[in-house]
């Protein structure tokens, strides 16, 4: 085992993935000579060169379209996109295009590309640089979409996310890249699809992805000093969903939570207590309760930036309200 | 060139105007559906264009008017026809329609129906053929309304600093839908727009074959010999209105369709090839009359005659229908 960063982690995915197949290469803004905003590419351009590490200029959604083109003729090209913000501009290409490819061609073009970003808010970048946008993504057919959870989950799913054949939207989070986790050293892979039980209880199922993940985690030691026994799962794929393991927890604590760090409306909590409600209804013993952002464009100030988000703290107090405790 | 690829040609696009027009009357008959844009009175640019292009090796993508640049790419007419009338023998297995024609055996790329979505596609399927060292080359056909479009500069961009093997192909008929070029675009000679970008460019007149084969010829021999992209823009105009709700009469004059009309590609190249003695008016006839046999007794035969897809197969295609498990899972909890 060795401890790695996220990014670190992040980039040993590209360092292993680069090193396994030439048709892979990266692209995106400042990630060769610079080595990544989040340092995610550091080393690549100088160890592969410039004909697989591609400095694009700042032209999302075309520079995210030559990745797809290239997909088509073979090449398995990771697209890094500096902020999910910045992503908004791709979304032609991305779901117009890559999306919808395989399914309009009857199943004779594929677009295998990666395409990676941060989502999340930060510390007061403010509205235009705090988007969350994972429920975009999750609500378009012909996309997978993958959240890891940490430095394993991170370097395992990019490298299954490269050699998947669909078009993956692979979302870090800009709190996370400095979060450090024993790897192991030899090579590993970890599966694109399944919700996991990360931590088991019997009293409530909180459920959340990447950064909301973490809060429920915090949450879940918060409520075992009370005495609650939370079990909490990474979603960790969020298109396609895992029903089953949802359902399966719920059937045995009778009481579940979504967190996440976007608004509420047409988001993952909304489509999750759906799930919820379709599939066990009545293992419910209590009303389910969404933890997410408030209704605003992310302020700058940083007690209304606090006050907009999540934290563990609202996790804790929601799991209390889902126990009948306040 | 010889006698023999002249006549071709010529039934070429004898058969393109039939296959079209074909078209046309089975909308009618809402054998059809959706939208259909016809490429009636510009098939001297396609089929002059790839005429010259490696055939099933050049990448070829459009946009939505698609379907002679299909099959003159090499996608069989069968499927084409077959495609439209949604069925499951399709080019795209009856999933995509006339706007999304797709054979990735003749390398044929796909119709788009995002005005300029092709263009960064094409860069792609270009930078994949420099990247593999070899000297296929992408054509990427749009309209002069695409222009207009933020891909379009975006890609310029990238394709010259790249160096890509990629040809634009601008085909101008001067129209975007309705609105005459003049009314949206503030350079109406499209070839000038690339100056910007230190892309080599020219502009040609896209009615007689001739001149799109030579200029074409010139192009793709710059783009192949490693000399980075080029923009050609053909002079044309479509005869019919931009898709089957569509009349002209709004936008444009009865002087202005005669005009072109007399500019016919067919007519043009008939009268040519007549003139020359390569045909006879009697070989133009029979070619025509051959061509409406082989579209009515077996094109249209085979799509009237093939299945629809199955509705179990309704969710198939989304994803990679046969997923390596290692990469894919699902994980198991324990
Ligand atoms: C992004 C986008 N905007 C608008 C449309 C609607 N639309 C379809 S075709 C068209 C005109 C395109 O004109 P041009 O590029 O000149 O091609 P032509 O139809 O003349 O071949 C428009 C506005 C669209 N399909 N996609
Ligand atoms: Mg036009």
């Amino acid at each position: 085992m060795a401890e790695l960063a996220y990014w670190e982690a992040i980039r040993r995915a590209h360092d292993e993935e680069l090193a396994n197949d030439p048709m892979v290469i990266a692209m995106g803004e400042d990630i060769g000579v610079v080595g990544g905003t989040y340092k995610a590419t550091s080393g690549l351009y100088q160890k592969y060169g410039e004909k697989r590490i591609i400095d694009t200029p700042i032209s999302e959604n075309s520079y995210t379209g030559v990745g797809i083109g290239a997909s088509m003729a073979g090449m398995r090209p990771i697209i890094e996109i500096m902020s999910i913000n910045f992503a908004l501009l791709a979304l032609d290409t991305l779901i117009n295009a890559a999306a919808k490819i395989r399914y309009m061609s009857g199943g004779r073009v594929s677009c295998p590309i990666v395409m990676r970003t941060p989502g999340g808010t930060a510390h007061q970048l403010a509205a235009q640089h705090s988007a969350r946008l994972a429920r975009v993504f999750m609500s378009t057919s012909g996309l997978r979409v993958v959240t890891p959870r940490g430095p394993m989950e991170a370097c395992g799913m990019l490298k299954s996310a490269v050699r998947c054949n669909d078009p993956v939207i692979f979302i870090e989070h800009e709190r996370m890249y400095n979060m450090r986790e024993d790897v192991p050293e030899t090579e590993f892979f970890r599966p694109l699809e399944g919700a996991e039980i990360v931590r088991k209880g019997t009293d409530i199922t909180l459920i959340g992805y990447n950064w909301s993940f973490v809060l429920c985690m915090k949450a879940a030691d918060m409520l075992a000093k009370d005495g609650i026994s939370a079990e909490v799962i990474d979603l960790r794929s969020l298109k396609p969903l895992d029903r089953e393991t949802i359902r399966r927890s719920v059937e045995k604590t009778h009481r579940v939570l979504v967190a996440e760090e976007d608004e509420a409306a047409v988001g993952t909590g909304a489509e999750i207590i759906s799930i919820v409600i379709e599939d066990c209804f009545f293992a419910l013993d209590a009303q389910p309760v969404r933890i997410h952002a408030a209704d605003v464009p992310v302020p700058y100030a940083a007690n209304l930036e606090h006050a907009a988000i999540p934290d563990e703290h609202d996790v804790y107090k929601g799991a209390l309200k889902v126990m009948g405790r306040i | 060139m010889k006698a023999a690829d002249q006549k071709r040609l010529l039934r070429e696009m004898i058969f393109f105007r039939r296959f079209e027009e074909r078209c046309f009357e089975a909308y009618m008959e809402h054998k059809i559906g959706g939208f259909l844009h016809l490429y009636s009175g510009q098939e001297a640019v396609a089929t002059g264009v790839l005429e010259m292009t490696r055939r099933g090796k050049d990448y070829v993508i459009t946009g939505y008017r698609d379907h002679v640049h299909a099959i003159k790419a090499g996608a069989p007419a069968r499927e084409v026809m077959a495609e439209l009338y949604g069925k499951e023998t399709g080019s795209s297995r009856g999933r995509g329609g006339s706007m999304h024609i797709f054979d990735p055996t003749a390398h044929f790329m796909g119709g788009y129906a995002l005005v300029g979505q092709p263009f960064p596609l094409a860069a792609g399927l270009a930078l994949a053929c420099k990247y593999k060292g070899t000297d296929e080359i992408a054509v990427c056909f749009l309209g002069d309304g695409a222009n207009n479009q933020g891909t379009f500069h975006e890609t310029m961009n990238m394709a010259s600093l790249w160096h890509l093997p990629v040809l634009f192909v601008c085909e101008n008929n001067q129209y975007a839908i309705g609105t005459r070029i003049d009314r949206s675009t503030a350079v109406t000679d499209q070839y000038k727009r690339v100056c910007g970008y230190n892309i080599s460019s020219s502009q040609h007149d896209g009615q007689d074959i001739d001149t799109v084969m030579d200029a074409a010829a010139k192009a793709i021999e710059h783009v192949r010999s490693g000399k980075g992209p080029y923009f050609i823009e053909f002079l044309t105009y479509r005869q019919r209105g931009h898709s089957m709700s569509d009349k002209t009469a709004a936008y444009r004059s009865k002087e202005e369709e005669a005009e072109w009309a007399r500019r016919d590609p067919i007519t043009l190249y008939r009268d040519k090839l007549v003139k020359a003695k390569v045909v006879t008016d009697a070989d133009v006839k029979a070619m025509e009359r051959d061509v409406s046999n082989e579209i009515e007794n077996d094109i249209v035969k085979f799509a009237e005659e093939s299945p629809v897809p199955k509705v179990e197969d309704l969710n198939k295609y989304v994803l990679d229908d046969n997923p390596d498990p290692r990469w894919i899972g699902p994980l198991q909890n324990s």
